[in-house]
């Protein structure tokens, strides 16, 4: 199912798409005075709808910090983020934790999943942040599971669960509020070849069949190369941007 | 989040690390058991006492004596009836000196600050008698407007009718089965009309028996109606102004301070007389009743202060155990506000867990050493439970610690709530 929809492609998708979100002159720095670090050195950019993008870099090159900022996990020293439309700076904190709750998704290296829960619960933890019913989480949980293959094992453990599994759990997790932007931390990092080819696979077709714009922090070349667009990172800058 | 949902995670985190949770959860129970029990038993003892002190009677009453006290009431056996022992060894010789005479109510009466006073009749009937041939002594006192007599059986008196309240012990003695046998049935009481040696028989009807009391009640309560009866019996023939007293009640206003109320008391005292309250009779009992109260409780305060860093250990340990998820959650757009919740929900329901524990097992406990007592050292202290778990003194204490909880967890919840998500999705 998965191959199919990566080879049927995206028709759906043409040139003249809004950005969902921008960058304008972005920094950030740590530090104070004499010890100030910059991190990210005002960057631009701006990321269409549906596109699938990669960050690339050498770790300290400032590419995870970027996506937090992307993700409004972090504040940038000056410089905003523009997200369908809206300035994020103005956003009072409340509004900030709801659009991470219902326009992203998350997907990290380290899967993040609690061990002890079932797969299931891990995957409507959104849901439940969100304050939907039980019945509709389990309907929706059921319904994402399904889409990474993974129906059999709602009940079983997370811990118990391989690898290859974990991540598409955690897929499913970031799937489940129909996200409008998935943002993957080095998605395939913990994972060997075969299994990296697998989760590669459902991200793009989730990209190309649904039109989620992916964000993908990764350092991993194959895997860049896939994604429509490479932004490389070096000491804070952009030194190359596919799309310019 | 909805809060159901936030309980729910909140309760089975709990016992994500089992041991150490019950492990705070002992340390809150011993904080806990203490302060309940000890509330159980002070309470047991003051509901004695109150119960008690309504026989002696009403709030806004001094009890007036001569300045030797009373010495009628023992708390040894029942003395038999002598019918050869004559009226001076008993009654006048012993009692004179310390009656109370017209004269002196008058003086008493004349106080200020004293509203009313009421001679305290008591009747000295020569023995007491019900189904059972053998005759006892007993004295008969009025009941004062206010007293709240604690009855093992029957009803309060009815002041127009010839009616008594039997102490409990008299029941069997005079051939009665039980206390409830005992109500509505007659007696009858000898005494001397006026100075003539011969005795007069009087019946009264037995409205109902009184617990025994520690606090001398072993007169029978009787009527007005009952009271003049005999004391007008009594007293016939005697000059008004030879008639005795007592005691006498004097009544002040309720609502005057204690300042006052003790000048009233040491003016009293001057002109010959002791003045006392209700409270004054019983004051020391209760002050170290209270004192012991105070000391329990300390120790129990000192238990729960102890827990209390428990819980804030446990909750730290689970901040640090759990920073990775308060991470993810909150990336995942969990308010700060929220994850505070989270964690205090937990704190409190670690307190909720020990201090019902706690409380439970005292009110168990406590039961059983009610019926062990009873059977053993209380055996002469009727319708005393040692301990006694009021409803509202119950829930304030597991409210208290589940209030001392959430304090507890305040710290650690804020410390959750204030994570950055990404430095807790980092953190490794």
């Amino acid at each position: 199912m998965i191959n199919n929809i990566k080879s049927s492609g995206s028709t759906t998708i043409g040139k003249n798409k809004k950005p969902i979100i921008s960058a304008i002159d972005l920094t950030k720095q740590y530090g104070e005075k004499s010890s100030l670090f910059t991190a990210l050195n005002k960057i631009c950019l701006s990321i269409k709808e549906g596109d699938s993008i990669a960050i690339i870099g050498k770790s300290g090159s400032g590419k995870s910090t970027l996506m937090h900022l992307l993700a409004l996990l972090d504040t940038p020293s000056s410089g905003k983020i523009i997200l369908s439309g809206e300035d994020t700076s103005k956003m009072p904190k409340k509004k900030l934790d709801k659009l991470r709750n219902n326009t992203f998704g998350f997907v990290f290296q380290q899967f993040f999943l609690n061990s002890n829960n079932t797969v299931l619960d891990n995957v409507i933890l959104p849901l439940k942040i969100a304050g939907i019913g039980k019945k509709t989480r389990k309907r929706r949980g059921i319904e994402v599971l399904k889409t990474v293959e993974l129906v059999d094992k709602v009940n079983n453990k997370a811990n118990d669960l391989s690898g290859g599994e974990k991540q598409r759990v955690v897929i499913a997790r970031a799937l489940i509020n129909n996200p409008s932007i998935v943002f993957a931390d080095e998605p395939t990092g913990n994972l060997d070849t075969a299994t990296g080819k697998k989760i590669e696979n459902i991200l793009f077709s989730l990209n190309k069949e649904k039109g989620i714009s992916l964000i993908v922090v990764t350092h991993d070349s194959d895997l860049a190369k896939k994604c429509d667009r490479q932004i490389y990172l070096s000491d804070g800058e952009i030194i190359k941007d596919t799309n310019q | 989040m909805k809060l159901f949902d936030i309980f729910a995670m909140a309760s089975s985190n709990m016992f994500r690390s089992k041991l150490r949770t019950i492990l705070t959860i002992i340390a809150i129970f011993v904080g806990s058991f203490t302060i309940s029990m000890t509330l159980g038993i002070s309470s047991g003892i003051s509901s004695y006492i109150d119960k008690q002190l309504g026989s002696i009677g009403a709030k806004d009453a001094l009890i007036v004596h001569k300045t030797v006290k009373n010495s009628l009431t023992t708390s040894e056996g029942l003395t038999k009836y002598d019918p050869k022992a004559s009226i001076n060894t008993t009654a006048t010789s012993k009692f004179e000196s310390i009656m109370l005479t017209p004269d002196d109510i008058s003086i008493i009466s004349k106080q200020d600050g004293i509203l009313s006073v009421e001679p305290m009749r008591t009747a000295l009937p020569r023995y007491i008698q019900g189904t059972d041939k053998q005759k006892y002594e007993i004295d008969v006192s009025e009941t004062i407007k206010g007293m709240n007599i604690d009855l093992v059986a029957g009803r309060e008196l009815i002041s127009d009718k010839n009616e008594i309240l039997l102490p409990n012990k008299y029941v069997k003695p005079l051939g009665f089965n039980s206390a409830k046998d005992a109500v509505g049935k007659i007696v009858k009481f000898g005494i001397n009309k006026g100075l003539q040696p011969e005795l007069v028989e009087i019946s009264a009807v037995i409205a109902g028996v009184q617990q025994e009391s520690i606090f001398g009640s072993s007169s029978a309560l009787a009527s007005s109606s009952m009271i003049n009866t005999l004391y007008d019996t009594q007293t016939s023939g005697i000059i008004s102004t030879k008639k005795q007293y007592m005691a006498a009640i004097a009544r002040f206003d309720i609502n005057i301070s204690e300042s006052k109320l003790n000048d009233i008391k040491e003016s009293l005292s001057k002109k010959g007389y002791s003045a006392s309250t209700i409270d004054d009779e019983i004051g020391i009992a209760k002050q170290v009743i209270n004192a012991i109260t105070y000391v329990l409780i300390f120790f129990g305060a000192i238990a729960l202060l102890a827990a209390s860093f428990g819980i804030i250990n446990t909750l730290f340990m689970a901040v640090q155990e759990r920073t990775k998820e308060i991470g993810l959650m909150k990336a995942m757009g969990m308010s700060k506000g929220k994850i505070f919740l989270l964690f205090s929900i937990e704190a409190v329901l670690i307190g909720l867990c020990g201090s019902v524990l706690g409380v439970l097992v005292s009110i168990g406990l406590g039961n059983i050493a009610n019926s062990i007592a009873s059977k053993g050292f209380l055996k002469d202290l009727p319708g005393f439970d040692l301990t006694v778990f009021p409803p509202t003194g119950v829930f304030l204490v597991i409210l208290l610690i589940a209030g001392i909880a959430f304090l507890a967890g305040t710290l650690p919840a804020r410390r959750a709530a204030n994570l950055d998500p990404i430095d807790a999705l980092r953190y490794e």
